[in-house]
């Protein structure tokens, strides 16, 4: 793996943890928490009483439970809760029946619904979750609630694997590649292939003709943009319209795609990685209620 | 809810589209289906919701092209008369090719 110079490998993405400042978890009456275990990265939240409390965003390893697991200590780290504190936990993602300490697993695109109508508001009606290794596009109600979905895990193209082969490939490290594949002073024709493995040997190609980084990331970054767009015409794209996942995080790809679509982009100051665990923390705290309510 | 699910790749879209709010969980698709692609789930996307419904099966999704594939036009169906369309009495299932 190609390493910059301090030492980093190109595609590692920033692994993050936060605690609220505003939020006690003491005097939360319901205390509830949402694993989302992803192809690419898990990311562990707590909630109390309905508002973000904690969350840690690191990378899946190859032992899903263990993720889950490591993900959780990590976000619980200094807060002085323990997972006997939790009172429901929901796991969602591609390893969501992997979590141990998990009450109940549900689908990612429920929880990116819900979680992307807590982050963003209820007024957002579009949300395209792009993730580690597949892409999603979800209608949502003011509550959040799904109205229609799709979901593309066939291929890596548009994901944000697709994005750290590209990283490692010219040598930039990730946080950095959507920046600078806005510093062309033209916009290129996009890379022919959307395809990861043979966009990749297209863009050496490029490099090879001479063309400069930025220019190959631009051309990738539109050829990324572009291929969700197609995505996004069979369910179609209801203002307001809202980008989840990490390559939200990627002003390459979402600078082309809001061009492309028309349309403009909803901003959040949380982290868009945590969407899908945010929407399980709030289902967890539903699931919870509602069985005080049975019981 | 429209569900969609399957794939979209260089040869073309795949999608069995199911209109959650018709399927009224009969499960005739998942008995008429020659290639098994549908199951009975747990409705996740309401809480509030004990009923099941039909789903795509995950590991069909992915390769709905060749699932379906006996069943197409070049097989000698019309699309109204594919074996899940015509099993499902509250019209939910559609395809996208």
């Amino acid at each position: 793996m190609a390493q910059d110079e301090k030492g980093a490998e190109y595609w590692r993405w920033t692994e993050s943890r936060w605690t609220s400042p505003d939020v006690n978890w003491q005097d939360g009456e319901v205390v509830s928490a949402g694993v989302d275990v992803g192809s690419v990265s898990t990311q562990a939240v707590v909630m109390v009483d309905g508002k973000l409390y904690c969350f840690a965003s690191m990378r899946t390893g190859s032992d899903s439970p263990e993720s889950a697991n490591n993900a959780m200590k990590w976000a619980l780290d200094g807060t002085g809760l323990t997972l006997d504190g939790l009172h429901a936990t929901v796991g969602t993602g591609y390893g969501r029946v992997n979590v141990p300490f998990a009450t109940k697993a549900i689908t990612e695109i429920a929880c990116h619904a819900r979680g992307g109508n807590f982050m963003y508001g209820p007024t957002v009606r579009t949300i395209l979750d792009m993730g580690g290794q597949d892409c999603k596009a979800i209608h949502c109600d003011e509550r959040g609630k799904v109205k229609a979905f799709l979901m593309n895990d066939k291929c890596a193209a548009g994901t944000g694997r697709g994005m750290e082969v590209f990283a490692d490939l010219l040598g930039v490290h990730i946080n950095d590649v959507g920046e600078l594949s806005l510093k062309v002073e033209e916009e290129p024709p996009p890379v022919s292939s959307t395809c990861v493995v043979f966009a990749k040997s297209e863009a050496s190609g490029l490099l090879r003709e001479g063309w400069p980084k930025e220019k190959v990331l631009a051309a990738y970054c539109s050829a990324m943009a572009h291929r969700v767009v197609t995505l996004l015409e069979r369910i179609g794209v209801e203002p307001e319209f809202a980008i989840t996942g990490g390559i939200a995080k990627n002003p390459g790809v979402t600078t082309r795609l809001s061009k492309e679509l028309g349309v403009e982009l909803k901003t959040t100051d949380m982290d868009t990685q945590i969407a899908g665990a945010v929407g399980a923390a709030l289902f967890a705290r539903a699931l919870y209620i509602k069985k005080l309510r049975k019981s | 809810m429209i569900a969609n699910y399957g794939y979209k790749d260089g040869s073309g879209d795949f999608f069995i589209s199911i209109d959650t709010d018709k399927c009224d969980g009969c499960g005739d698709c998942v008995e008429q289906c020659p290639a098994g692609v549908f199951e009975m789930v747990e409705n996740e996307f309401d809480i509030e919701d004990d009923d099941e419904l039909a789903a795509v099966k995950p590991d069909q999704s992915r390769k709905l092209k060749y699932a379906c594939g006996p069943c197409k036009p070049a097989a000698g169906f019309e699309k109204a008369e594919l074996p899940c369309v015509r099993a499902c009495e509250p019209d939910a299932i559609d395809h996208s090719w």
